[in-house]
């Protein structure tokens, strides 16, 4: 490591005294010194780092027109499938925020064959895993199974795909459940925060303004029918694909899917625009009073690019360097440094629309102010200095060697690949994933600094004691402080 | 009705038996997965280190795993939250390695770590490209052998206002935070190791100095007290070299004290009791706690079946019947803590739906548990197929693996379990769930807290 030349004359000398560190470290017991013991003074140098074998993505389609994505992984006789419908929260107009995740939850309450205990219960009796679920720009249906038990477990699957028939009583009470769930929220102080971080980039209009939940005002208002044509008007073939990763190949799945799947026809789906953002205002402290809050949470950011951004590599490569990893300068500066918290960091949210950056801490009361200063230094160091080479060189690597980790499972592999195929990116993503991170420099990471993180134009949330902290933060002369209501 | 449906996942079950990517899987019927056996082999360096390698290949990375059988079981009174707060010091540098060097040279080289603490152990693990095992076992040899040196009042002073904070963030700024807190007072007697909580009180930490640093350090910090597995990509020859490079010159440590306080307690509780806590949020919730067998005893599976039958998934009772028929819950869980000293706990909570009254969230609850007397054939095979087909998921991922193993050689000397564990699991039959909810889920050993909303009127 440099910095550690001036040591070494210090550290070789220290062999011939004695390998157990200072005497008596350990109650007085040293082991014997042996003349060719591994020198410790110096970290183990990195060779090449390993190659990663990347199963190819085999692509079928389906009579019904449904893309059907194969990665092969033999070694374990699991199978993972997601069925990917390409219309999520951004789809919901604000007056029916929480649409697309209330339809997802009530795929699996009541099929044509089985009603919800049923279904519950089939699935368990084949070990196998089924869950539905809702982001912001696709629906999705996943399953996890062992290969024996595949074709039964496909079946279920297609069921809940295809004739979900979403009983009126059901609705009722997942709805209701929906909306105590988010009555608990307004207890959670991270929750408020990004509820209200959501709403003032975005503001009231934008379906990126209210969760992929919803609120308890736009939950209350869906009712059966607004869920069935939400299901009628995306869940359709031709507007989905299915991701199957594992111990599968096509000559084994593909009759088994155009068998189950027949039912499923094709129609015309409206495509979903999400409008841009709002412009951004000027710098303003949105305040939440959370009386006799021992911390208080912290959002900073605005709303970024689309995930389809030329500037995407190196925009992961900048925040990470700013707070996209245990050693990033907003984690070192307000953990290790100031004490201030148990951590803080940074990222951006790509969506298919201008989804937002955000940088975020939960700070002790009595220091809110000056870790929001910290915060702004940090955003206007990043915009103003090239990164050093060191430093930028380790954020390379944190992401561009840390692949593999996230490739291990069936699972984690089916999620890749379905993100690959949501947002295009290229059957080669991965494969060219590594050079692409490293290929980024100290001059991109400080281009979109500049471009993407305007410190006059941010906006900050805090919830926190307002009658603690109020006073402080008006002081700072970051921006207005402006008092903002529990939503 | 549920038996006999032929799912080839018990014992007997036919078809080869696989290491786990010993070789590519034909797509037969039949076992499979239930026939996987985790490899292993594991050995014992003269310091008293014991290691366990488990060698396969999947995608190059190697995950390597410390277990320090040390936690806030053995704090002294004055110093609860010291085994954690220590946990931290331990990333702050060692003679060898500078402060913030053990983050910054993992991410050098693309890989993750992290530590956290328990009542009955402390971990230390990271995950990185297989070619760079040896940095791993550099660092992790570093603090072992020497972390003293690399120990300052700067950096424990920082490292107590982290831990604060995060005692903050978990515990005081969050609605229920204090939960297991609570619940650990109520079901342990005072004297007992696990009556006070993992994270401590902020007065403890004040405490905490760096003499006691020193002292744990010696005390506790010994290869003889410590457990090394690797998983995954790499090459044991070579890895045990390296093993025994870096960890066979660290001296072993004088033999740990026994575990402080009175270990052995009554197998329950002998009495209800009961705590109701006033809290700003929306809904009450109840956590109903017993104590059960130690984990890894006979007694203990019986329990982790229970907790599967009350409220794991959507056809669990409790979820049936709380959450979807009687719409008395908001949500369900239960969980049996794997821990060894004395009595382990069950724990289940539930959170009242908006307009619910407590007493009646809390009559169906005990309802609930009584009618365990009445659990099914059927209800027992699910819950097992649940476990099985959950541990089958947690097992595919080489951080989780190294985990286990490092686990069941520190608790039981046994790596095996990560294959035998299982069964135990299958061998629990409906009666034993009955004889387990007879004799451990009945009045005299529940512990009730209850958390309700501030009372109107009351401090806001």
């Amino acid at each position: 490591m440099r910095g550690r030349a001036g040591r070494w004359g210090i550290a070789l000398a220290a062999v011939s005294l004695g390998c157990a560190g200072a005497p008596g470290t350990r109650g007085g017991m040293t082991a014997t010194v042996e003349p060719n013991r591994t020198d410790r003074t110096v970290p183990p140098s990195l060779g090449a780092p390993p190659t990663l074998e990347l199963p190819p993505i085999h692509r079928h389609r389906l009579s019904n027109g449904l893309a059907v994505l194969i990665v092969e992984q033999r070694d374990l006789p699991v199978v993972d499938l997601q069925l990917v419908v390409r219309a999520g929260a951004a789809a919901d107009s604000s007056a029916q925020a929480g649409r697309a995740s209330l339809t997802a939850e009530l795929l699996d309450e009541g099929t044509a064959n089985h009603d919800a205990l049923g279904l519950a219960e089939a699935i368990d009796y084949l070990g196998a895993e089924l869950e539905t679920a809702a982001s912001w720009d696709a629906s999705f249906v996943s399953l996890h199974v062992l290969t024996p038990r595949l074709a039964p477990a496909l079946q279920l699957l297609a069921e809940v795909v295809l004739t979900p028939t979403f009983p009126e009583a059901e609705v009722e009470r997942v709805r209701d459940e929906r909306l105590a769930y988010l009555l608990q929220q307004q207890d959670e102080p991270r929750a408020l925060a990004s509820r209200a971080f959501a709403g003032v980039v975005y503001g009231a209009e934008h379906p990126y303004g209210a969760p992929v939940l919803g609120t308890r005002e736009s939950v209350a208002r869906l009712d059966r029918d607004a869920l069935v044509e939400f299901y009628r008007t995306y869940y359709r073939p031709n507007n989905a694909f299915l991701v199957a990763v594992g111990d599968v190949d096509a000559a084994t799945l593909l009759p088994l899917l155009e068998q189950a799947f027949a039912g499923w026809t094709p129609a015309e789906v409206p495509a979903i625009r999400v409008p841009p953002p709002p412009p951004a205002g000027a710098t303003a402290i949105h305040l939440v009073d959370r009386p006799g809050s021992a911390q208080s949470e912290i959002r900073v950011g605005l709303a970024g690019p689309p995930r389809a951004t030329p500037d995407y590599f190196p925009l992961v490569v900048m925040n990470t360097v700013l707070g996209g990893s245990f050693t990033s300068r907003l984690n070192m500066a307000l953990r290790e440094e100031r004490g201030y918290t148990y951590g803080a960091g940074s990222g951006f949210d790509f969506r298919q629309g201008a989804g937002p950056f955000v940088a975020s801490s939960a700070v002790f009361t009595g220091v809110t102010d000056s870790a929001l200063v910290v915060f702004f230094d940090e955003i206007r160091r990043i915009r103003d200095e090239p990164v050093p080479a060191e430093e930028l060189d380790r954020a390379k690597n944190y992401v561009a060697l840390g692949l593999p980790r996230g490739l291990e499972t069936t699972a984690e592999v089916a999620a890749r690949v379905a993100e690959i195929e949501l947002y295009g990116l290229g059957d080669d993503y991965l494969t060219r994933y590594m050079d692409r991170v490293r290929g980024v420099t100290a001059e991109d990471v400080q281009r979109v600094a500049r471009r993407y993180l305007d410190p006059d134009h941010l906006a900050v949330i805090v919830v926190g004691d307002r009658g603690e902290i109020e006073e402080a933060l008006g002081r700072l002369g970051i921006g207005a402080v402006r008092p903002r209501a529990v939503e | 009705m549920g038996l006999g449906l032929g799912l080839g996942l018990g014992p007997g079950a036919e078809g080869p038996e696989h290491a786990l990517r010993a070789a590519p899987h034909t797509n037969t019927s039949g076992g499979g997965w239930a026939n996987v056996k985790i490899p292993f082999e594991q050995f014992r360096l003269d310091n008293g280190l014991r290691v366990v390698f488990s060698r396969d290949s999947g995608v190059p990375v190697v995950a390597i795993n410390l277990w320090y059988q040390v936690g806030s079981r053995n704090e002294r009174p004055g110093r609860t939250g010291f085994a954690h707060l220590f946990e931290h010091m331990m990333f702050q540098g060692s003679e060898h390695v500078p402060e913030s060097g053990h983050f910054a040279l993992i991410e050098q080289a693309g890989g993750s770590l992290n530590g956290s603490t328990w009542l009955d152990r402390t971990n230390y693990f990271e995950t990185l490209p297989s070619h760079y095992l040896e940095l791993g076992l550099w660092l992790e040899s570093d603090r072992l052998g020497w972390l003293l040196p690399a120990m300052t009042q700067e950096k424990l002073d920082n490292q107590r206002d982290v831990v604060k904070n995060e005692r903050r963030w978990r515990v005081d700024n969050q609605p229920y935070g204090d939960w297991d807190e609570r619940i650990q007072a109520l079901v342990y007697p005072p004297d007992h190791p696990y009556h006070h909580s993992v994270i401590g009180s902020m007065e403890d930490l004040d405490a905490a100095s760096l003499e006691d640093v020193e002292q744990f350090f010696r005390t506790y910090y010994a290869p003889n007290n410590a457990v090394l597995t690797l998983c995954g990509e790499f090459d044991p020859a070579q890895a045990r070299d390296l093993v025994e490079r870096y960890f066979g010159e660290i001296p072993p440590g004088p033999p740990v004290p026994p575990i402080p306080g009175r270990t052995e307690i009554p197998q329950v509780i002998g009495r209800p009791v009961r705590e109701v806590v006033e809290q700003d949020i929306s809904l009450p919730r109840f956590y109903l706690a017993f104590r059960i067998p130690p984990y890894g005893s006979e007694g203990y599976y019986p329990a982790t079946v229970a907790a599967q039958v009350l409220a794991w998934g959507r056809a669990s009772r409790l979820y049936r019947r709380l959450v979807r028929e009687r719409r008395l819950a908001q949500d369900v869980a239960a969980y049996a803590f794997p821990i060894v000293v004395g009595a382990s706990m069950l724990v289940l909570w539930a959170t009242a739906r908006p307009g619910v009254e407590p007493e009646r969230l809390e009559a169906a609850l005990l309802d609930e548990i009584a009618a365990l007397r009445d659990v099914s054939a059927a209800d027992v095979e699910r819950a097992i197929h649940l476990i099985e087909a959950r541990r089958l998921i947690d097992l595919q991922r080489v951080d989780e693996r190294a985990d286990m193993l490092s686990m069941y050689t520190s608790l039981f000397d046994d790596p095996g379990r990560i294959n035998t564990e299982i069964e135990s699991i299958r061998a629990v039959t409906p009666e034993a769930v009955r004889d387990f909810a007879a004799a451990f889920l009945g009045e005299e050993n529940r512990a009730t807290l209850l958390y309700v909303p501030r009372a109107e009127g009351g401090a806001a």
